[in-house]
């Protein structure tokens, strides 16, 4: 069991890492908002896959918290993009 | 037998979301992108909280990770849509090989208006019903 716990830890910070360059990359606004998403996503993957590894159920509810703000920063990106905030791509 | 079971879902959790990310490395355009991040990851997510809930086994826990599927399979969508919309009224441009744009005939990006096409003299007029009160 913690053989696969490795791995898919090795997995996710891989995608991390993958998210990570288009957030750097992304030629728009909108691309790094949709990465930064991503990431809390994958953040939450992992916080989940953790409380299994350490056997501490309260992670899971770092787990939900992890997700509110993401999808809360979600939705103030996009408020702050249709006001036409100042931008710098 | 349950911690064969775990490990699947846990593998094809964290692969799912590699996915995700592998697609948002890869595909042209944001509406693309978006499509590949949100319905991947919401699902590598669940088969983790799946897991979670085989691997703690008591009512509260398993509640728990239902909770964090149900949130995420709430707001993955509605985060999702409000991306599209605030990255398609900024301009974002679209891919080249893009079949169809149905809003672009119909949404005028200066005046932020949106016309149905049916916006004619007779129809702006509002005819009694037999509905209406007197």
């Amino acid at each position: 069991m913690d053989t696969v716990i490795l791995i898919s830890q090795v997995i996710m910070s891989l995608a991390l890492i993958l998210t990570f360059v288009r957030v750097v990359r992304g030629p728009s606004l909108p691309d790094r908002v949709v990465a930064l998403e991503l990431f809390s996503t994958s953040v939450v993957g992992l916080v989940g896959v953790y409380a299994i590894k350490s056997d501490v159920a309260s992670f899971l509810d770092a787990a939900i918290v992890i997700a509110l703000m993401g999808f809360l920063a979600a939705i103030a990106f996009a408020r702050f993009l249709e006001r036409g905030g100042p931008r710098d791509d | 037998m349950i911690d064969f079971i775990k490990g699947a879902l846990i593998i094809g959790g964290a692969l799912f979301i590699l996915l995700a990310s592998v697609g948002l490395l890869r595909l042209p355009d944001l509406l693309t992108r978006m499509h590949a991040t949100t319905k991947a990851a919401a699902l590598g997510v669940i088969l983790i909280m799946l897991a979670a809930a085989m691997h703690f086994a008591e009512v509260g826990i398993v509640a728990r990770s239902f909770a964090i599927i149900v949130f995420i399979l709430m707001t993955a969508p509605v985060a999702a849509h409000v991306i599209g919309r605030a990255g398609y009224f900024v301009g974002s441009k679209l891919w080249s090989g893009t079949v169809k744009d149905e809003l672009r005939p119909n949404y005028d990006p200066l005046t932020h208006e949106l016309k149905s096409g049916l916006e004619t003299q007779e129809n702006a007029k509002r005819q009694p019903r037999e509905t209406d009160p007197d």
